[in-house]
C-alpha cells in the first residue's frame, strides 16, 4: 500500500536517461556534503547567520534532499528504454568541446583571425559540409566575427604570436586589428 | 519634464541609437533562427558590452530580449517550428491558419499583437514609476532577502512536474555563487586548494556554457535539419486594423503578461497559458481555439512581449532578476558600477526613463523593419542546424575568453555546455541555476546585513512589506501543497506528471 501511494506521488513523465543524471547528481551532491567540514571554515566570534559555511551547507543539503527526491521519483516512474544512446549521445559532445578547447589553446599562438577561419572550417568539413560554396561561407563567417569583434569592438583578445613573423608593414595593423 | 528632456540626451546619441537598431533587427533574426533565443545571443554579446556605457550596452541587450518573440513567431506560424520556446503555443493558432491560406493574416496579427503587448507593457513601467520610486526605498536589506526569496521558490514552483529538479538545480546554483574566497571574513570555500577556483565561479562561464555552448553542441552532434521553405503573400498591414476589433483579448492578455512579468521566476510561460486560456474561455468561438483562432494567437503573442518591459520592474526597482536573461543584464549593471535597486529612481530616474523610451522605439523599429522583410527573413532562417551550432560555438569563444583571456574558463565553460546539453536532452530546466546563482549572493548579503538588527525572529517582519512577502510565501507554499493534494485525489487513472512539451527558455 505504501510502496503504491509512493509511486503515485512521484511518478513523472521521464525522458531515457534521466535516471543515470539523477544518480550522478545526488553522488556529487553527496560527496560535496561530505566536504563541507573540509572546505569551508568555521570563524570564532561570528554569529550563525555571518558563518562562511552557512550558504554552502544550505544549498548543499538542498542539492542532496531534492537531488534524493529527485533520483526516488526517477526510479518510480516507467521506463523509456534507450538510456545506452542518450548516454552515448551526451558523451559525443565531448568530442566537440575538444575541438573548442584546441580552439582556444591555438588562439594566442596563430592569432584571433586564422585560428577561428581554421577552426570554422574544420567544423564545417567535419559536420559533413564538403562544398566550396559551404567552406567559402564558413571563411567568409569567421573573417566576419573576427573583424567584428577585435577590430572594430576591441573585444580583449592577445594577438597571435605568429604576427611578430609578419612583415613591418603589416605586423602593427594584424596585432592591434587581426 | 526636466528629467524627460534628460532621458532624451541621454538617447540621442549616435552609438546608443545605432545599438538600439542592431538590437532590435538582429534580435528578430536570432529569434527566427529556430535553435537560438535570446538568451544564446545575450549570452554571448555580454562581455563584448562591457566596454560599451551602460547605456548603450543595456539598449543592444534590450533590444535582443525585446525583439526576438516578434522573429520567433514567423517560423511558429509557417513553419510550425517555434523559433524561440516561448513562441510554442503561437503555432497552435498560427499554423492552422497558415494551412487554411491565411498565413499573412497570422503573421500579421501576431506582429500587431506583439507591439501592442510591448508598448502597453512600457506604458504600465511609466505608469507605475512614480508609485515604484514611492516603494522602492522601504525595501531595506530584510526585504531584498525575502523578495530574493520569493523569486527562488516561483522558479521552483512554475516548473510543474519537474518542482524536484527545478529545486536541486537551483540549490546548485546557489552553491556554485559561493564557491571561491568569502568576501568578508576572507576564507577560501570549496575551492579543493585549486588556484582558478579561488575567485569563484564567473557567472557569465555558467551563462555561456547552459545557453550558448550547450545549444552549439546540441546543434552540432544531433542530426542535420534544414527549416522548411515558405513564402509570404499579401499585405502584412491588415492585422493592425483586425486588432482593434480583437482589442479586449489584447488588452486582458497584456495586463496579465505585464503581471507574470514583474513576479520574478514566473514569465512568459505562463503568461501566455494563462491569457490563451482566459482567450478561450471568454471566446464566442472556443472550438476554434487550437485550429487557427484568431484570438488565441493574439492572447499568445501579446502576453509574450509584455512580459520583457514588466521583467525590468523588479531588475530596476529592487535589483532582483526574475529570470535568465534579466539576471545577465544585472551584470552589465554591476561591471559598470551602477547598482540597480531603490537608489536608482531617486538619483539616476532619467537613465530609468531613457530606458523605458529606448523599449518603446525598439518595439517601432521592429514592427517597422518585419513589415517590409518578412520575405527576406524567410530565407536567412533555412541555415542548416550543424552549421548554425559551428556558429554558435566561433562565436561562444568571443564571449568566454574575451571575459579574462583563460583557458580555464573555456574549460569550465565547455563542461557547462555538456552538462546544459543533458538538461535541454532531458528537459530539466536551466533557468533555476542562473537564478540561483544571483539571487543566491544577493540572499547571503542581505541576511548578513539583516540579521545585525533583529533580535528575535519576529523583528525580520514587523515592517509592513516584510510581513506582506512572508504572507505571499507561506501563502504560495501552502496553496502548492493544496494543489498538490487536490491532484493526487483527482487522479482517477494513475498518468504521469507533465509530459513531453520541451520547457526550456532558450
Amino acid at each position: 500500500m505504501l510502496a503504491r501511494t509512493l509511486q503515485d506521488l512521484f511518478k513523472r513523465y521521464r525522458r531515457p536517461g534521466d535516471i543515470v543524471f539523477a544518480f550522478v547528481f545526488l553522488t556529487f551532491a553527496v560527496f560535496l556534503f561530505s566536504q563541507i567540514g573540509e572546505q569551508t571554515k568555521i570563524t570564532k566570534r561570528t554569529k550563525w547567520f555571518a558563518q562562511p559555511g552557512l550558504w554552502p551547507t544550505i544549498s548543499i543539503s538542498g542539492m542532496v534532499f531534492f537531488g534524493a527526491l529527485h533520483y526516488l521519483s526517477s526510479v518510480l516512474s516507467p521506463r523509456i528504454p534507450g538510456r545506452g544512446r542518450e548516454v552515448a549521445f551526451w558523451l559525443r559532445s565531448l568530442e566537440f568541446v575538444a575541438y573548442f578547447l584546441i580552439y582556444v589553446v591555438t588562439v594566442p599562438m596563430l592569432g584571433y583571425l586564422p585560428s577561428t577561419v581554421l577552426f570554422a572550417v574544420f567544423l564545417t568539413l567535419r559536420c559533413g559540409f564538403h562544398s566550396t560554396a559551404n567552406i567559402g561561407l564558413a571563411i567568409l563567417f569567421a573573417f566576419c566575427v573576427s573583424v567584428l569583434f577585435r577590430g572594430l569592438l576591441q573585444v580583449k583578445i592577445p594577438a597571435g604570436r605568429l604576427y611578430d613573423y609578419l612583415p613591418d608593414s603589416i605586423r602593427v595593423f594584424a596585432l592591434t586589428y587581426l | 519634464m526636466e528629467t524627460l528632456a534628460s532621458a532624451f540626451s541621454i538617447l540621442a546619441q549616435w552609438n546608443v541609437l545605432i545599438a538600439l537598431l542592431i538590437g532590435s533587427i538582429g534580435g528578430v533574426i536570432i529569434g527566427a533562427l529556430p535553435g537560438v533565443g535570446a538568451p544564446v545571443a545575450i549570452a554571448i554579446l555580454l562581455p563584448a558590452t562591457f566596454s560599451f556605457e551602460p547605456i548603450v550596452g543595456l539598449t543592444l541587450l534590450l533590444g535582443i530580449y525585446g525583439s526576438s518573440m516578434y522573429g520567433g513567431a514567423i517560423p511558429a506560424i509557417l513553419i510550425n517550428t517555434p523559433g524561440t520556446a516561448v513562441n510554442a503555443l503561437t503555432t497552435y493558432d498560427g499554423y492552422p491558419m497558415t494551412k487554411r491560406g491565411e498565413g499573412h493574416r497570422a503573421l500579421s496579427l501576431a506582429y500587431s499583437a506583439s507591439f501592442f503587448g510591448g508598448i502597453f507593457s512600457v506604458l504600465c513601467l511609466i505608469i507605475l514609476s512614480p508609485v515604484l520610486a514611492l516603494i522602492a526605498p522601504h525595501f531595506g536589506s530584510r526585504e531584498i532577502f525575502l523578495a530574493a526569496f520569493l523569486g527562488i521558490l516561483l522558479v521552483v514552483l512554475a516548473h510543474r512536474g519537474q518542482t524536484f529538479a527545478a529545486a536541486m538545480l537551483a540549490c546548485f546554483g546557489i552553491f556554485l555563487s559561493t564557491v571561491g574566497l568569502e568576501p568578508v571574513k576572507y576564507t577560501k570555500r570549496f575551492t579543493f586548494d585549486q588556484t582558478f577556483l579561488t575567485s569563484g565561479v564567473d557567472l557569465i562561464v555558467v551563462v555561456l556554457g547552459l545557453f550558448a555552448i550547450s545549444q552549439a553542441l546540441l546543434l552540432l552532434v544531433d542530426k542535420d535539419h534544414t527549416p522548411g521553405e515558405a513564402h509570404v503573400e499579401g499585405s502584412i498591414f491588415t492585422g493592425l486594423k483586425e486588432l482593434i476589433g480583437i482589442k479586449r483579448i489584447a488588452t486582458v492578455s497584456s495586463s496579465i503578461g505585464v503581471m507574470m512579468g514583474m513576479i520574478p521566476g514566473v514569465g512568459e510561460f505562463t503568461s501566455q497559458f494563462l491569457s490563451y486560456t482566459y482567450a478561450r474561455k471568454t471566446s464566442q468561438n472556443p472550438e476554434k481555439f487550437g485550429d487557427g483562432s484568431p484570438e488565441g494567437l493574439v492572447a499568445s503573442e501579446a502576453a509574450n512581449n509584455a512580459v520583457p518591459g514588466a521583467a525590468m520592474i523588479p531588475l530596476l526597482a529592487l535589483g532582483i532578476p526574475g529570470e535568465a536573461l534579466t539576471a545577465m543584464m544585472l551584470s552589465v549593471f554591476y561591471v559598470h558600477n551602477v547598482i540597480p535597486g531603490p537608489q536608482l529612481f531617486q538619483t539616476q530616474l532619467d537613465f530609468v526613463m531613457a530606458l523605458y523610451i529606448a523599449l518603446i522605439l525598439l518595439n517601432v523599429f521592429v514592427l517597422i523593419f518585419l513589415l517590409f522583410s518578412t520575405n527576406l527573413l524567410l530565407k536567412i532562417i533555412q541555415i542548416p542546424t550543424r552549421f548554425l551550432g559551428m556558429m554558435i560555438l566561433t562565436l561562444s569563444f568571443v564571449g568566454v575568453y574575451s571575459l579574462r583571456n583563460s583557458v580555464t574558463d573555456c574549460a569550465l565553460a565547455g563542461g557547462f555546455g555538456v552538462f546544459g546539453l543533458i538538461l535541454k536532452r532531458l528537459n530539466l530546466p536551466i533557468v533555476p541555476i542562473i537564478l540561483g546563482m544571483v539571487l543566491g549572493s544577493i540572499m547571503e548579503v542581505k541576511l548578513r546585513s539583516a540579521m545585525a538588527r533583529v533580535k528575535t525572529p519576529l523583528d525580520f517582519v514587523d515592517r509592513p512589506i516584510a510581513a506582506l512577502l512572508f504572507i505571499a510565501i507561506l501563502g504560495i507554499i501552502a496553496l502548492h501543497i493544496r494543489t498538490l493534494i487536490a491532484e493526487h485525489r483527482n487522479r482517477i487513472t494513475p498518468q504521469p506528471v507533465g509530459g513531453d512539451e520541451p520547457t526550456q527558455q532558450g
